[in-house]
């Protein structure tokens, strides 16, 4: 049986117990070289706007007889017009391309003029504002603003502040590492990837809420007695949804990922490509931002509190006993806490051990 | 629940087959649309200030996608305005969003029709005419005589237009001249405390025929300009142009033809701004049955109103009238019987139901800062080639098919459900947004229905939750999978709400708060989550209980997803040998 074959089966099984939370430095470095690396992008590179946004130039002429969509967009992206939209108004083209320059827009009508004969006086030039420009954007923005207000609030009522701070930090952290990888790439960034954005940050949120959920029930269980840590049932819990985290991002990303490929290999450039990115990335970045991110973020919190801290003080002075007992030298991190544990997996580990272990 | 779910899905089938509907409407991007570049009229040729053009962007904005969900575009293009409206055949909606709406009300100084008849009718007060437009209690109001109030507020109220002319037009118009009433909010006596003035009734106490070719016979003109009132003579309201769209000096008074042409009116200065309206709304008068446009003011108008109100309604005919002027005709003129606190009135007059929704709309929102002209109207194709759609809709359903493999490899028998699930949240999805679209104006564009296709994808992370916890449960060895089913489903179901309440938390903040796309994208978002919660609840719960009764998934069968492999866990000691890289 192969490594990844074994580690299927586990999955299958649900029996993964990986180190989340105790990993957090590695997370953290990780996190932080991908922050810097997309903000470095966003200040040195920028965003490549779309026309939706900056505005663009508008050309419009009579359809000769032989020409069709991809003809005159050939045409026009041939001397340089980017974003190139080509629409039917009744019998004329009209075509919509970044803004140009004087000469850019000579060059383009020069073009169509030499293509399909058609003289430069009766191409009409216009220049167009932006469709998304300040307003729209305004409100998005601010619209942004007020529902991270609207979250933080709702999700102290539902769970508690650390957890909110923590899954809007998560969120934040996606949006920008997303919007990172379209500043350093120059892709597009039309309407389609903004909706795309807003996607991400439903979904991103939606991942961490059903991580916290669950680990509120683990960690509630926490009393003085507690055999375990803060940490340490935090992660326990991370690796209870891990398989709903991992199914959910396979469910969810296997759509985006079909859109993405057909998107870029059958088209090229539009809206399919530019929304799917957005998607594909956002979402990956966000399943792991949800487990790497806002679990172990909410651990270091919540190990602060006195409650906490007496617990972590304890269960490690009688971990130091119970090896020195033993003579077990050796790091038993991963399984102690599974093995000691009073929380549901634990118990369910203790109570089927039966057999199973000699399938492997 | 399964039963629930089933008589939605049949009546949202019902509701698509009688509106024979089945295709949801989409948006700009895939479907085109008519688009008008709106030129703005300045005095002098003047390049309009880039405050007042914004200003106007975001009113037409408004005004195009109030709702925001009808995915219409307005840009600025050098100092014109171009709006795109999806669909074809919009010239007519595209067409009106011009307009100005700028709303006033002014005291009625003087009246007189539009077309001076050459020979004079007999006085035919009899014949009231009773159009029913307006008049609360039809009958009545075209009655001189006291004995025929129609509510005990009322009085006969009467037009100083000579009788017989006015009859002979309300004759031959086949609708008559706009009657309008207004009434103080909170009352409950509906019956208007003013009467409108149907242009058929006899002015009472005033000679009953005029048999002068002259609009001015019988006209008190005291405090009347006499620019204005030259004007007055000259105004020809049987034109088409008949003042319609002039800006009119609300500190001036001014001379207007009524819409319909019928009348002419010289008005006193502008007693109330549209600026100080607060809200209006349209809607069906109880006692009519006509449509009618109810508008609220904010404080300084609704005092303005009340005040108004106050002072001319002990004044002579007609003077004792406040017409509404809108784009510089008027739309009504009622005889106010009494001050009209509370700050709203009802403006009524021939509207139909399109018409009485635009101008609610159009007052809502606002007037317009400038006076435009339509430059041009085109229908426009799609941005998006028919390739990008068909290749989103291949790649969704390829990825769907994905989805499907991946449950049923995982979940197997479960997978069933999964399926399941996700078929009938395909279909109520679709079926709503096809209803939406017809009803609502809801237009899909790619970016639409590529977050339909992925929110398909998240609603299975409901069932993925619940399914997990089931395996839980059972895991725990403690519970039959009936028990099991309903332990799991109490702890799943509060995730799931305050996941999807968290979805729709972001969907309703940002529906109301951004504008254009982003709005109609919020929108989609808050439909998926709802009907997210309605396929958990109503389908897949009950779906799983009633699975867990077969004996197939009871006793675990191998295919089942429930088999005791899956429901295991292996025993502690073997896990150091995970890999800790997972």
């Amino acid at each position: 049986m192969s490594a990844i074959g074994a580690l299927g089966r586990r999955l299958y099984r649900g029996e993964v117990n990986v180190d989340f939370v105790g990993r957090y430095k590695l997370w953290a470095t990780l996190s932080g070289v991908l922050l810097l690396i997309s903000i470095l992008g966003l200040v040195i590179q920028g965003l490549n706007l779309g026309i939706e946004f900056r505005g663009g130039s508008v050309f419009s002429f009579d359809k000769p007889a032989a020409s069709s969509i991809a003809d005159v967009r050939d045409t026009v992206e041939a001397v340089g017009g980017h974003q190139v939209i080509v629409q039917e108004a009744g019998t004329r083209w009209r075509v919509t391309t970044q803004s140009l320059p004087e000469q850019g827009v000579t060059k383009v009508a020069d073009a169509i003029s030499a293509k399909y004969g058609v003289p430069d006086n009766q191409i009409s030039k216009q220049i167009i504002g932006a469709t998304w420009g300040g307003e729209v954007l305004n409100k998005a923005i601010i619209g942004l603003i007020v529902f991270m207000i609207a979250i933080i609030l709702y999700l102290t009522l539902a769970f508690e502040w650390k957890m909110a701070l923590a899954a809007v930090v998560a969120l934040i952290h996606d949006l920008v590492i997303t919007a990172g990888i379209y500043a350093w790439s120059g892709f597009e960034v039309t309407p389609a990837t903004m909706l795309g954005f807003l996607t991400i940050l439903g979904y991103s949120l939606y991942d961490a809420v059903v991580v916290f959920d669950m680990i509120k029930e683990v960690t509630a269980k926490l009393g003085t007695t507690a055999k375990m840590t803060y940490t340490e049932a935090a992660n326990n819990a991370l690796n209870h949804t891990l398989i709903r985290s991992l199914n959910t991002s396979l469910v969810a990303i296997l759509p985006v990922a079909a859109i993405l490929f057909i998107g870029t290999t059958l088209f090229g450039a539009g809206t399919l490509k530019d929304l799917s990115l957005a998607l594909f990335v956002g979402m990956i970045v966000g399943t792991y931002s949800s487990l790497c991110v806002a679990t172990p973020l909410l651990a270091n919190l919540k190990e602060r509190e006195p409650k906490y801290l007496a617990i972590a003080k304890r269960v490690h002075a009688n971990r130091v006993a119970a090896s020195k007992d033993a003579a077990s030298p050796g790091k038993a991190k991963g399984k102690e806490p599974a093995a000691a544990s009073t929380s549901t997996s634990g118990s369910a580990n203790g109570s089927v051990a039966t057999g199973k272990r000699k399938k492997r | 629940m399964l039963l629930a779910l089933l008589v939605l899905i049949l009546a949202m089938g019902g509701v698509m087959a009688l509106q024979k509907a089945f295709v949801p409407k989409f948006g700009l991007d895939l479907a085109g649309g008519t688009t008008v570049t709106l030129s703005p009229v300045t005095e002098a040729g003047a390049a309009p200030s880039q405050e007042s053009l914004d200003l106007a962007v975001n009113i037409l904005r408004d005004r195009v996608n109030g709702t925001g969900i009808s995915d219409a575009e307005v840009a600025k293009s050098g100092d014109n305005i171009v709006i795109s409206v999806p669909g074809a055949g919009q010239k007519e909606v595209v067409g009106r969003l011009g307009t100005t709406a700028e709303l006033r009300f002014r005291q009625v100084l003087a009246v007189a029709p539009a077309v001076i008849a050459p020979s004079p009718l007999p006085t035919a007060p009899a014949t009231p005419a009773p159009s029913g437009t307006g008049t609360p209690k039809p009958g009545a109001s075209g009655q001189p005589s006291s004995t025929a109030k129609p509510a005990a507020t009322a009085k006969p109220a009467t037009s100083a237009t000579p009788a017989g002319r006015a009859l002979s037009s309300a004759l031959t118009a086949p609708t008559p001249a706009p009657s309008t009433s207004a009434s103080g909010s909170g009352k409950a006596d509906k019956s208007a405390k003013a009467t409108p003035a149907p242009s058929a009734s006899a002015p009472s106490g005033q000679p009953t025929a005029q048999p002068s070719d002259d609009p001015m016979a019988g006209v008190d003109l005291t405090g009347v300009d006499p620019a204005v009132a030259e004007q007055f003579k000259k105004i020809d309201c049987t034109k088409k142009d008949r003042g319609q769209g002039v800006q009119d000096n609300p500190d001036k008074q001014l001379a207007a033809c009524s819409k319909d042409g019928d009348a002419r009116y010289i008005l006193e200065k502008a007693a109330v701004k549209g600026t100080e309206v607060s809200g209006a709304t349209s809607g069906v008068d109880s006692t009519t049955g006509e449509w009618i446009v109810q508008v609220t003011f904010k404080s300084k108008g609704a005092s303005e109103f009340a005040k108004t109100t106050g002072q001319i309604t002990s004044a002579p005919q007609p003077r004792n009238q406040l017409a509404m002027v809108l784009d510089g005709l008027v739309i009504s003129a009622p005889v106010i019987e009494e001050p009209i606190p509370g700050g709203q009135a009802r403006i009524s007059g021939s509207f139909t139901q399109k018409s009485a929704t635009d101008l609610a709309n159009q007052l809502k929102y606002g007037a317009l800062p400038l006076k435009f002209k339509q430059s041009s109207i085109e229908e426009v194709s799609g941005t998006l080639g028919a390739d990008q759609l068909r290749g989103g809709l291949l790649a969704g359903a390829i990825g769907l098919v994905l989805v499907v493999f991946y449950c049923l490899l995982y979940y197997r028998g479960l997978g069933l459900v999964a399926v399941a699930s996700l078929v009938v949240a395909t279909i109520l999805t679709y079926s709503t947004v096809v209803i939406l679209g017809h009803n609502a104006n809801f237009r899909l564009s790619l970016p639409h229905i590529i977050g339909l296709i992925v929110s398909i994808g998240i609603t299975a992370d409901s069932f993925i939750v619940y399914f997990e916890r089931m395996r839980d449960e059972m895991k725990e060895g403690r519970r039959s999978l009936r028990v099991a089913v309903e332990v799991a489903w109490a702890r799943a179901r509060r995730t799931i709400l305050i996941a999807d309440a968290v979805m729709f938390i972001a969907a309703v903040v940002l529906y109301f708060l951004a504008v254009g796309g982003v709005a109609g994208f919020a929108f989609a978002m808050g439909l998926t989550t709802l009907i997210d919660i309605a396929v958990v609840f109503l389908f897949t719960k009950p779906f799983v209980a009633l699975l867990a009764k077969l004996p197939f998934f009871a006793k675990g069968h191998k295919l089942s997803g429930l088999d005791a492999e899956r429901m295991s866990r292996e025993a502690p000691a073997a896990r150091t040998t995970v890999p800790q890289e997972g």
